[in-house]
């Protein structure tokens, strides 16, 4: 046989280096790796920012100060401007973590905001003169079912006919942002000749609490209550076998398609009410741009997180002071707009990245030790 | 080189997974002409040892050498040049492709452009080793044995001449198995060097030339099968004596708690799965169900437990039919019916999820608070994780992460712990070791002796006729025959098992 031939060349191509699963990162040496990763990230934006031509140092100064110092009137507007940014982040990455948990591709969650802010917008236009607080009330509650029977339509679909969410939830963003768009130049056209919603009557304002509208506290109130629901309640324990085994979650006696059903609405109408607080809190009115992005950076936000509630606050706050601090580095140093992208790609891409190193390693110089 | 040189030697190799030392300084060795059974419990690091040969994983430390030689295999293809071939327990084909697109997958185009067409080259070897399969047909029309002759053209197509199978009978029916045998056979005499890694007794002392044992992660002897004998093996597999042979405690006949007629189940192709079967089970009794895989028996008890549509017929619980209520219904009606489905990780546990929260599957619902209460859960855990010896680094360690022996007891426990008066039993020691699996048989019958009734669905006739009192075989979804276990040979099973109906005298009630 030809026994002396595939001799020579099997393990001629030894790998410089291979992927090895390593040992169970305790949870200190997990949070060292991240902060690790972070150090690396800022160095390695600090090199772009130099290829530049600008000074890295003074550039993460401006980030920092954009995100925090404000000015001398009023030293908490930048703080308040960071907030602002954040919440409807927080809010919508918190409703993804519902659906994500039970395996569901939410992509819709733009769509969801805009139906939030849709229905809610209906009762600040056209029901003003109720009193404030059942106003806001109501507001809030469309909002919610705004956004939950946008998240109710693709579920109600795949319980069904077992049609495809991502495409589904994905196709309705543009059929909530169309019906946005229609009513800016039509039933609810504000000015003649202006393809807008004319501004809110104050009584349809959010009031505001430290300088920012009060959707914050219910942000900050959210994070606890969709801990516990995913955690400790009957129906967020539902929501992990569901994600985890349908067949299993049917072999248990669950009702999988209400489990599906509840949890889209769910998943909606935060985000939906994310909706509500934008058009009432912020814009006081209703725009094609209320969604600012967020119900696909969410998307990142939570996974990143791991569905966790507590990391996703964290990682939203990371999120907003980069994009708030970002914003003035850019105009104080006169850099492109799209500089400030790539930076916060570079931080993604080492937040991602160290992700991988928790779970494995790579092993160089592999050479048998013992003979 | 001579005939009796070694084709694989392995010596001294270790391999860790994290904490988890998989391999222990092992040794083994097989020689060209011979095969070589790789017995030991689950766990004990038969399958990382062999995916260390096949390039999957790289060891540690500790040499490989291959006809003599020392050398580093760093991936499959570095296998594959060796003249290396893999059997995986879990086929790695791709569906939809036909035979022939898979066997020559991955294969150089300058291989393939030789002269001689690619079918006749498949023909060629089949005929060599008479492997008969359809070149095209697709492989999700196949049976499991086609798919598995399929992996073995693969490997063989590619030259291979040391072959590894890792656990190739557990999913063949007997026949099937006899078959892939006198393959086996065929390729030794043709001088392939074969590792065959199964820890069923009966298949190492048919097949194996000789039998390395391993026991957590250490190459604990190596044995020449002609000298050794059942319970020798397991003794040195377990690392003490075992004894081997299956009670059947006898018990008072109580009244009929299950009552089964005319039940027929036609799935999603309107082909019929069960057609008109009837049978009935009482309380301290095991009624074993025969057939070759794919007879009815899933769906059998899948339709008891409510999981799928029932077409026609009645399934009476204490006279009350429970056709037509859903899982949840059935729970409701205060039927304490258990079932312990083929599938454990993907129907009766949730793999990612820890022994607790697995525990908490069956009863979470328990109690008015919308909240969850972890703490009977997890009382249940540790008592059960004491009680079966179930082998876990804690109760908070996902059960992927446990053996399959382990695996089932978690299951097997938390059922049995709800109580059942009914105990529905798919394949219960389907992949488990020696020692899991008469653990598994011990647990049935103490539920027996309870009173419990309970429904077994086996595949080893053997098993079968030890441990039940009556077996019942299917074929094709139609009783061929209900049997005093007793009182029928396994040869009369088999020819019911191959559609022909059981003649009177052995038949007990109905």
């Amino acid at each position: 046989m030809n026994d002396n031939l595939p001799l020579k060349s099997a393990g001629k191509h030894e790998p410089i280096a291979r992927i090895v699963k390593r040992k169970e990162l305790s949870k200190k040496q997990a949070v060292l790796l991240r902060v690790f990763a972070f150090l690396l990230a800022i160095i390695a934006g600090g090199v772009f920012i130099w290829l530049m031509g600008k000074n890295p140092l003074e550039a993460y100064k401006l980030i920092i100060k954009g995100a925090f110092v404000g000015s001398e009137r009023n030293p908490l507007s930048s703080i308040q401007a960071t907030v602002i940014v954040g919440v409807p982040l927080l809010i919508v990455s918190l409703g993804l973590s519902f659906a994500f948990k039970m395996k569901f591709w939410n992509i819709g969650a733009e769509g969801q905001i805009i139906m939030g802010g849709i229905f809610a917008s209906y009762f600040a236009l056209f029901h003003s003169n109720l009193p404030h607080l059942i106003l806001l009330l109501i507001m809030f509650f469309a909002g919610a079912v705004g956004g939950g029977l946008w998240g109710l339509i693709p579920s109600v679909f795949k319980v069904r006919f077992g049609t495809n969410e991502t495409l589904f939830t994905l196709m309705l963003n543009y059929i909530a942002l169309y019906t946005v768009m229609y009513l800016e130049g039509g039933p609810w056209q504000g000015t003649p000749g202006f393809a807008s919603i004319a501004q809110f009557n104050s009584n349809a304002w959010l009031p505001q609490v430290g300088g920012v509208h009060i959707g914050w506290i219910f942000a900050l109130l959210l994070v606890v209550i969709v801990y516990i629901y995913l955690n400790h309640t009957k129906s967020g324990y539902e929501i992990s076998v569901v994600g985890e085994s349908q067949a299993t979650a049917h072999y248990a006696g669950m009702n999988v398609k209400k489990i599906i059903l509840r949890t889209m609405f769910i998943s909606g109408a935060i985000c939906g009410i994310a909706g509500m607080i934008q058009v009432s809190g912020n814009d006081y009115t209703l725009s094609t741009g209320i969604t600012g992005g967020v119900g696909f950076t969410g998307i990142t936000v939570a996974w990143l997180s791991q569905l966790n509630p507590f990391v996703i606050a964290v990682v939203t706050a990371i999120f907003s002071i980069l994009k708030n601090g970002s914003g003035v580095m850019q105009s104080d140093l006169f850099l492109d707009a799209s500089a400030t992208n790539v930076l916060q790609g570079i931080i993604l891409f080492f937040f991602l990245g160290c992700e991988f190193f928790i779970r494995y390693t790579f092993v160089f110089g592999i050479r048998r030790k013992s003979k | 080189m001579a005939e009796t040189d070694f084709a694989i030697e392995l010596k001294g190799i270790t391999k860790t997974f994290g904490t988890v030392v998989a391999n222990d300084g092992i040794n083994l060795s097989v020689k060209n002409g011979e095969i070589l059974a790789l017995l030991g419990e689950n766990g004990s690091g038969k399958t990382t040892l062999m995916n260390m040969l096949s390039g999957i994983y790289h060891p540690d430390s500790g040499s490989i050498f291959v006809r003599g030689k020392e050398i580093s295999i760093y991936s499959p293809k570095d296998a594959f040049v060796l003249g290396i071939g893999m059997i995986h327990q879990h086929f790695k084909l791709v569906d939809i492709l036909s035979a022939r697109d898979n066997i020559v997958m991955g294969t150089k185009p300058e291989k393939r452009k030789n002269g001689i067409s690619l079918s006749a080259e498949i023909a060629n070897i089949s005929k060599k080793f008479e492997l008969e399969v359809d070149p095209n047909k697709k492989v999700y029309s196949m049976s499991v044995s086609e798919k598995q002759t399929v992996e073995i053209l693969k490997v063989l197509y590619r030259g291979a001449n040391i072959l590894i199978l890792d656990e190739p009978t557990a999913v063949l029916t007997p026949q099937e198995t006899e078959r892939l045998f006198n393959i086996l056979r065929r390729m030794r005499n043709e001088g392939c060097a074969i590792i065959i890694i199964t820890h069923k007794l009966n298949e190492v002392l048919a097949i194996s030339d000789r039998v390395t044992i391993l026991r957590k992660g250490k190459s604990v002897e190596t044995v020449i099968t002609a000298e050794t004998s059942a319970g020798k093996l397991t003794e040195l597999m377990v690392g003490r004596p075992v004894e081997l042979s299956i009670d059947r405690p006898e018990t008072k006949k109580e009244a009929n708690l299950l009552e089964v007629y005319h039940l027929t189940v036609t799935n999603a192709d309107g082909y019929k799965a069960l057609n008109d079967v009837a049978f009935s089970l009482s309380g301290g009794e095991i009624l074993g169900v025969a057939g070759v895989a794919g007879s009815g028996q899933k769906e059998l008890c899948e339709a008891i437990a409510g999981l799928i549509k029932v077409n026609e017929g009645a399934i009476l619980y204490k006279k009350e039919n429970i056709v037509g209520k859903t899982p949840a219904e059935i729970i409701k009606a205060g039927i304490s019916m258990s079932f312990i489905p083929e599938d454990r990780l993907g129907m009766g546990l949730v793999a990612s999820m820890d022994i607790t929260h697995n525990m908490l599957l069956k009863s979470y619902k328990i109690g008015k608070s919308f909240l969850l209460n972890r703490k009977p859960a997890r009382d249940l855990a540790t008592k059960l994780v004491e009680r079966l010896e179930i082998n876990t680094p804690s109760i908070n360690t996902p059960v992927r992460q446990l053996s399959g022996g382990n695996v089932q007891k978690v299951l097997l426990g938390r059922e049995i712990e709800s109580h059942p008066t009914l105990l529905i039993t798919a394949y219960p020691v389907r992949g488990l070791d020696i020692k899991s699996s008469y653990t598994i048989y011990d647990l049935l019958n103490e539920q027996k002796q309870n009173g419990v009734a309970v429904l077994f669905i086996g595949e080893d006739l053997d098993v079968l006729l030890e441990l039940c009192d009556r077996i019942m075989v299917l074929c094709h979804g139609e009783v061929t025959g209900i049997a005093d276990a007793s009182k029928v040979s396994k040869e009369q099973l088999g020819l019911m098992m191959t559609g022909e109906k059981m003649n009177g005298e052995a038949k007990t009630n109905e």
